[in-house]
């Protein structure tokens, strides 16, 4: 949480390349055949640093929460690489991952649905201890150390989640993600749940323990607002690739994708003065299906630059190149050809 | 405005269960002037859409409601199933959050829109009502209208379906459209143009409009006046400046301090501790008590009712409202987010892990 740390030239702790991963459609029937291809990751790569958040950015199905569990494993990339402290994760059996998931977490997004109803507080947390093999004398401490330690009342881990509010139940989540002493945790959503008043409580827990414990994030939302608040940088997907890497203050202060442009225009400000003197880059219509994805640039059957400013000749690069997601002179990566800040705040 | 479309007092609806009774609306009151805009804001289970309903007369029938609703000067509250029909669609327009649910999946979107102009027109001609149809599909920004009017509800997209809902709500020229989370659901792109379609509806029909949301930023761009509710009352209402720039009750101020924002730099959040009370046994006094860091002795024994807190039309329910005068959620609220000493020993407990050597 530290913006002005310069992440060049220190190791990634987790590198990840050319990442992708298609589910099948099936055809109905007796039998079932193959006959196309969810898109849903296409080709993404991005590091994440030590002691750093990185905010993975997108509306429903631009592949979000893909790229998360395939980093974890939790999804088998159908191609691609994801290196942690450079080892090779996608090679790895289930068994050889089985060490590494103490150093890699997850937090998800419904505290209704992530934990088992049956079993006490407690014993949720302690679970992951258990598991590998952790759990001696003395663990007991440890657990109640663990929920003093997100907000909650040790007194209280002889009760079960559905005693707990949506907040409560996400700090439970938090710590059983941190009873393994993590390196690398993945948010995936965890604040989307919430009511406004809770997540900021929520939000402020994960910004102290990624300080003082030296934590990495990879923090999956659909809600920039909060990204602002959380990331040191920001990767926005769309379609299932990336199209913009920046800094948080400079991604949201001058966006240079179109789409990045559309996005931050579209979020409503609480503040009546601004908000009603704010420019806009409307967009049409809506994500298009990830089966059948257009052609060159995927935001092109949307993009407000394509439809108004680009000529004919222009545009036939849209169509026919897929952009690279490269510095194109603003300092950090963009995937447009045409890329071009515009300051929206 | 001294044209009021929409007066609401004193509405209360409770719902008998086993376990008691819940009471969901606690003393609700409005006046909506004539193409006003009113935005009601509230966490989930503050009785925003209870109310919402309630005016509509859409509550199950074991709900039991008392106070007032008069539109155009009729009260609506008692009144038979078959004059509500008429108010409903033709004066007073609901757009909900799930279109779904308003939407007959068995019917093209057509003749739905179609249907409403029917029922309220009893002289319109079929081929008149297609044609409506068609304007009001193309007015609310949804491409070939022509062709979409075709369209069934599931061969469109969510946001699509909300603005089919949208062109049912304005058909008939409503001199009022409740709008219940119309945007919840859906991406922030497509909120962008469900909302313009919101505008769309309001400046062609001239409705006012009743904007129930959560979302703070919707209801800043959107409404003239707010009302913010909590455990089934209003407790705040105002312009939409005197609730966003001064706010006077601590439950607003401690709401727009937990907002992340998009347009500056927060070190800090000011989350409300606690979560809202149950609505089944309310305990006396404000509500508000066991979250509220102003609270005293007084907060415990008599709720506050809606007083002036400064400019004309600002009101506010807390006994110490005016110690909030120049405050920022900051100096009110703390900011806590991990215990401190906890985190100060977990960090020096036992390193993070690190790779182990030779286990893979």
């Amino acid at each position: 949480m530290n913006p002005t740390t310069d992440l060049a030239g220190r190791e990634p702790i987790l590198q990840v390349r050319d990442l992708v991963k298609h589910f099948p459609v099936m055809s109905g029937g007796v039998v079932r055949r193959r006959v196309g291809d969810v898109h849903a990751v296409c080709g993404v790569s991005f590091d994440l640093h030590e002691h750093e958040t990185l905010g993975l950015v997108g509306e429903s199905g631009s592949g979000k929460t893909t790229v998360s569990r395939t980093v974890l494993g939790l999804e088998t990339a159908t191609s691609g690489q994801v290196r942690y402290q450079g080892r090779e994760l996608t090679e790895l059996s289930r068994r050889q991952m089985r060490p590494l998931r103490r150093e890699l977490q997850i937090v998800f997004q419904d505290p209704y649905a992530s934990l088992d109803p049956m079993i006490t507080v407690h014993e949720l947390v302690a679970e992951p201890l258990r598991i590998h093999g952790r759990y001696g004398p003395g663990a007991g401490d440890e657990v109640r150390e663990l929920l003093r330690l997100v907000g909650l009342n040790p007194e209280h881990g002889n009760r079960y989640a559905h005693e707990f509010s949506g907040g409560q139940r996400q700090r439970i989540g938090i710590a059983r993600a941190l009873a393994l002493r993590p390196r690398v945790v993945v948010l995936d959503e965890p604040v989307s749940a919430l009511d406004v008043s809770i997540q900021a409580g929520v939000l402020n827990l994960l910004m102290d323990l990624q300080s003082e414990l030296g934590l990495s994030f990879l923090f999956v939302a659909h809600d920039l607002s909060v990204m602002r608040h959380v990331a040191d940088r920001v990767a926005v997907m769309y379609l299932g690739r990336l199209v913009e890497v920046a800094p948080a203050r400079q991604l949201f202060a001058r966006p240079a994708h179109p789409y990045t442009q559309a996005l931050v225009s579209a979020i409503p400000l609480p503040d009546p003065r601004k908000e009603r003197a704010r420019k806009r880059v409307p967009v049409q219509g809506e994500v298009p299906s990830p089966v059948r994805p257009p052609s060159g640039c995927r935001f092109r059957t949307r993009c407000p630059k394509f439809a108004d400013q680009l000529t004919e000749s222009e545009r036939a690069a849209c169509v026919e190149k897929v952009p690279e997601l490269v510095d194109r002179g603003g300092g950090y990566p963009v995937a447009c050809h045409y890329a071009e800040s515009v300051e929206l705040l | 405005m001294t044209d009021t479309v929409l007066e609401v007092a004193d509405l209360a609806v409770e719902f008998p269960t086993e376990d008691g009774t819940v009471r969901a609306v606690r003393g609700v009151g409005y006046r909506l002037g004539r193409g006003e805009a009113l935005g009601i804001v509230g966490e989930s289970g503050s009785g925003k859409s209870v109310t919402a309903l309630a005016v509509m007369g859409l509550l199950p029938a074991t709900a039991r409601i008392r106070g007032s609703v008069r539109f155009d000067g009729e009260e609506l509250l008692g009144l038979s199933d078959a004059r509500l029909s008429e108010v409903r669609g033709k004066g007073i327009a609901m757009v909900f959050q799930d279109p779904m649910t308003s939407l007959n999946p068995v019917y093209a979107v057509g003749y739905q829109i179609a249907e409403t102009l029917l029922r309220h027109n009893p002289g319109m001609k079929a081929r008149a009502a297609r044609e409506r149809a068609i304007e009001l599909l193309g007015a609310v920004g949804i491409p070939s209208p022509e062709r979409r009017v075709d369209a069934y509800p599931h061969e469109m997209s969510g946001g699509m379906r909300q603005r089919v809902v949208i062109a049912i709500a304005m058909a008939n020229d409503p001199d009022v459209i409740i709008a219940d989370e119309p945007t919840t659901a859906l991406d922030v792109t497509v909120q962008a143009q469900v909302l313009d379609a919101l505008e769309t509806a309001r400046a062609e029909t001239g409705a006012a409009l009743v904007l129930i949301t959560h979302d703070l930023g919707v209801v800043a761009g959107h409404t003239d006046r707010v009302a913010v509710m909590y455990a089934g009352r209003m407790v705040e209402t105002g312009s939409v400046e005197d609730i966003f720039y001064t706010p006077r009750m601590p439950y607003t101020l401690g709401l727009l301090g937990s907002l992340p924002r998009l347009d500056r730099e927060e070190a800090r959040l000011t989350p409300i501790t606690g979560s809202p009370p149950s609505l089944l046994h309310l305990p006396p006094g404000c509500p508000f008590t066991p979250r509220c860091p102003l609270a005293r002795d007084a907060c415990l024994s008599a709720e506050p009712p809606l007083r002036p807190a400064g400019a004309e039309g600002h009101l506010s329910a807390c006994h110490f409202s005016e110690e909030l005068v120049g405050t920022g959620a900051e100096e009110v609220f703390e900011t806590a987010g991990a215990d401190s000493e906890a985190l100060a020993r977990f960090a020096d407990a036992a390193p993070l892990n690190t790779p182990e050597e030779g286990t893979v």
